[in-house]
């Protein structure tokens, strides 16, 4: 198909192809820092220092207080992530819509 | 062998053979075989990623190691699901937008040299395999114990079983084994969970206080650094275990299985709430084994601490309970393998048979033909590797199979997606790279050395790390981006516009 190209070129220089991209490089790559931070951030605390072992709530320890907030933590970017996702799903509707009426 | 777990065992054969039965009558061309006909909802296909993610390492695994080592054995649980984040923000929907049924379909749908296909592939097999020889040995150790038959015996019928399921059943068998799986497990791990949480008055302060005499380590239970304390092995480990998730193939295989980025989306959110659940309660099992079953019994059956669970089953609720999670722990197995069985034989009979040997030309009768018979191949092959093994401790395999999807898998498919500039030079350099920069390292490590003859060669390690992936992913990382630069191959811009707008948009999808 000799059009491909320029089909799949008109896609991606259109206004909602490159908000979607950018949209979702906004979300994706703060986010991702973020939870890598937050991740690493228990092993380097428990290997290096010793003040998670202080006691928080009777014998549970911030260690442990820490380690279930990486579940937390984990379980609501997930629910962020489906919430910006449902907005990316609209950029690529409009964009299939477009590219429908192009074909026809 | 108890009667009731006999019983037990022959009903979960039955009931997967059942299932076997009734997806060989719904196989009938190649997407039904690697696929099940991308016909599985999102919330199906969750609990099956959560039925093939929870192997025995998992279950065993972990609650044997919080029971011996108190925090550090934790340190899986949790890398074990942060590591569905990058899965749900880098990986799914891209690989379900561009590929179609093995992992190596979507880097070729950017790079057509089949060099590049047949290292992804390749990539595959040894990820794959690495994981399944852990899992059989381990399965073959652990039927021994529980059911009192022979290693060999025990690998065979595991194998078989296997066997049988992808060869008629294909994916589609594949997963409601894996379904079924993750539905026991989850209902074994609560029943225990809750016994354990009501022997210390369902009062989290007062199971923690216990905990701190419960064990020889005392106080010390609580605090990390029991199994962990060299502090560059507790990275590197934390880097594979959050990283190499985003680089399995019999996970990412899993996404075909829905019919869109939505679906595959909606599978990860599922899987990570299911997963999540059942590794919380990882510190039930673990807690409830060291203070109810003991350190020495645990040992006793088993030194690396795989009986902790069944035991505690047993000290709980007595020879029931004891056969239902043994019962349990066998199905986990059986989903497990099913998947590797499956994933490796889709590299062999999708990538390196129909599209580099047949170049796309074979036919659905062959090509469904091929995928049993790789099938078979590798299942054969796994059994006949297992049975060698068995006196090798191999249960660093698994760490070794996150750390080489992490250095040879995640940089060939993230900048495949996201980086314009990535041409095949780099692709071909950063997979190899970091597939043999891990073997390498692993092979002249602890794992496999050890003076007193404990692994698998006696003599001094080379490399005094365990876990290779603090080396190996940002090599695999960094040769990937220096093969890119410094070949002369130009970067194909327009495949790269056709991908990217694939792999944000699927819209190709509507109109095949």
């Amino acid at each position: 198909m000799a059009d491909k190209n320029v089909h799949y070129k008109k896609v991606a220089a259109s206004k909602d192809f490159r908000k979607l991209l950018e949209e979702k490089r906004r979300f994706i790559v703060p986010m991702t820092i973020f939870f890598f931070l937050f991740y690493f951030s228990l092993p380097v605390a428990t290997s290096y220092f010793t003040f998670l072992n202080t006691p928080a709530i009777g014998a549970i320890t911030w260690a442990w207080l820490f380690a279930l907030t990486q579940f937390v933590m984990t379980w609501v970017l997930c629910g962020l992530y489906a919430k910006k996702a449902a907005q990316f799903d609209k950029y690529v509707s409009a964009l299939k819509t477009e590219s429908r009426g192009d074909d026809e | 062998m108890s009667m009731t777990a006999f019983i037990l065992f022959i009903a979960i054969v039955g009931l997967t053979l059942v299932i076997t039965y009734f997806a060989a009558k719904k196989t009938s061309n190649a997407s039904d075989f690697y696929t099940a006909g991308g016909g599985l909802t999102g919330f199906q296909n969750g609990l099956a990623i959560a039925g093939d993610y929870m192997s025995a390492a998992s279950f065993l695994g972990i609650a044997g190691m919080i029971a011996l080592n108190g925090f550090d054995g934790f340190f899986y649980s949790i890398g074990f699901l942060v590591a569905y984040l990058v899965v749900l923000y880098v990986v799914a929907e891209p690989l379900r937008n561009l590929g179609k049924y093995t992992m190596a379909d979507m880097i070729a749908a950017r790079f057509k040299r089949p060099a590049i296909r047949g290292v992804a592939a390749f990539n595959t097999i040894t990820v794959s395999t690495f994981y399944m020889i852990a899992q059989l040995v381990g399965a073959g150790a652990l039927i021994k114990l529980l059911l009192g038959i022979d290693y060999w015996i025990a690998v065979l019928i595991v194998g078989v079983l296997m066997t049988i399921y992808v060869v008629f059943g294909g994916m589609i068998a594949t997963s409601w084994v894996q379904i079924t799986k993750a539905v026991l497990l989850m209902l074994g791990t609560l029943i225990i969970s809750l016994l354990v949480f009501a022997k210390f008055d369902f009062s989290l302060l007062k199971m923690f206080e216990q905990m701190k005499t419960a064990t020889p380590l005392g106080e010390a239970f609580l605090h990390p650094g029991n199994k962990y304390d060299v502090p560059l092995e507790t990275l590197s480990l934390n880097l594979a275990l959050v990283l190499g998730t985003a680089g399995l193939p019999h996970i990412l295989i899993r996404f075909y299985t829905v019919k869109d980025a939505i679906s595959a989306r909606k599978s990860v959110l599922s899987a990570t709430w299911i997963i999540g659940i059942f590794y919380l309660m990882t510190v039930f099992l673990g807690f409830g084994a060291a203070a109810f079953v003991g350190t020495d019994a645990i040992t006793a059956a088993d030194a690396a601490g795989n009986m902790a669970a069944p035991l505690l089953a047993q000290a709980l609720g007595g020879d029931l309970l004891f056969a239902f999670v043994s019962a349990i722990a066998f199905a986990t197995i059986l989903a497990v393998v099913t998947g590797l069985v499956l994933s490796a034989a889709s590299a062999f009979a999708h990538d390196f048979y129909s599209q580099i040997i047949r170049k796309g030309k074979a036919s659905e009768r062959e090509q469904v033909k091929a995928a049993r018979f790789a099938s078979i191949g590798v299942a054969i092959l796994s059994i006949i590797l297992a049975l060698f093994a068995q006196s090798l401790n191999v249960a660093f395999l698994v760490s070794l199979a996150f750390a080489v999807a992490a250095s040879a898998n995640l940089p060939l498919i993230i900048f495949t997606v996201f980086w314009k500039r990535f041409n095949s030079t780099g692709a071909i350099a950063g997979s190899l790279t970091g597939l043999l920069s891990a073997l390498l390292i692993v092979s002249l490590s602890p794992s496999v050395w050890d003076p007193s003859g404990a692994a698998i060669f006696t003599g001094e390690p080379l490399i005094p790390l365990s876990n290779p992936g603090i080396i190996s992913i940002p090599l695999g990382f960094l040769a990937a981006y220096l093969g890119t630069i410094f070949s002369s191959e130009k970067a194909d811009e327009d495949t790269f516009t056709e991908i990217q707008v694939k792999a944000h948009t699927g819209m190709h999808m509507d109109t095949d």
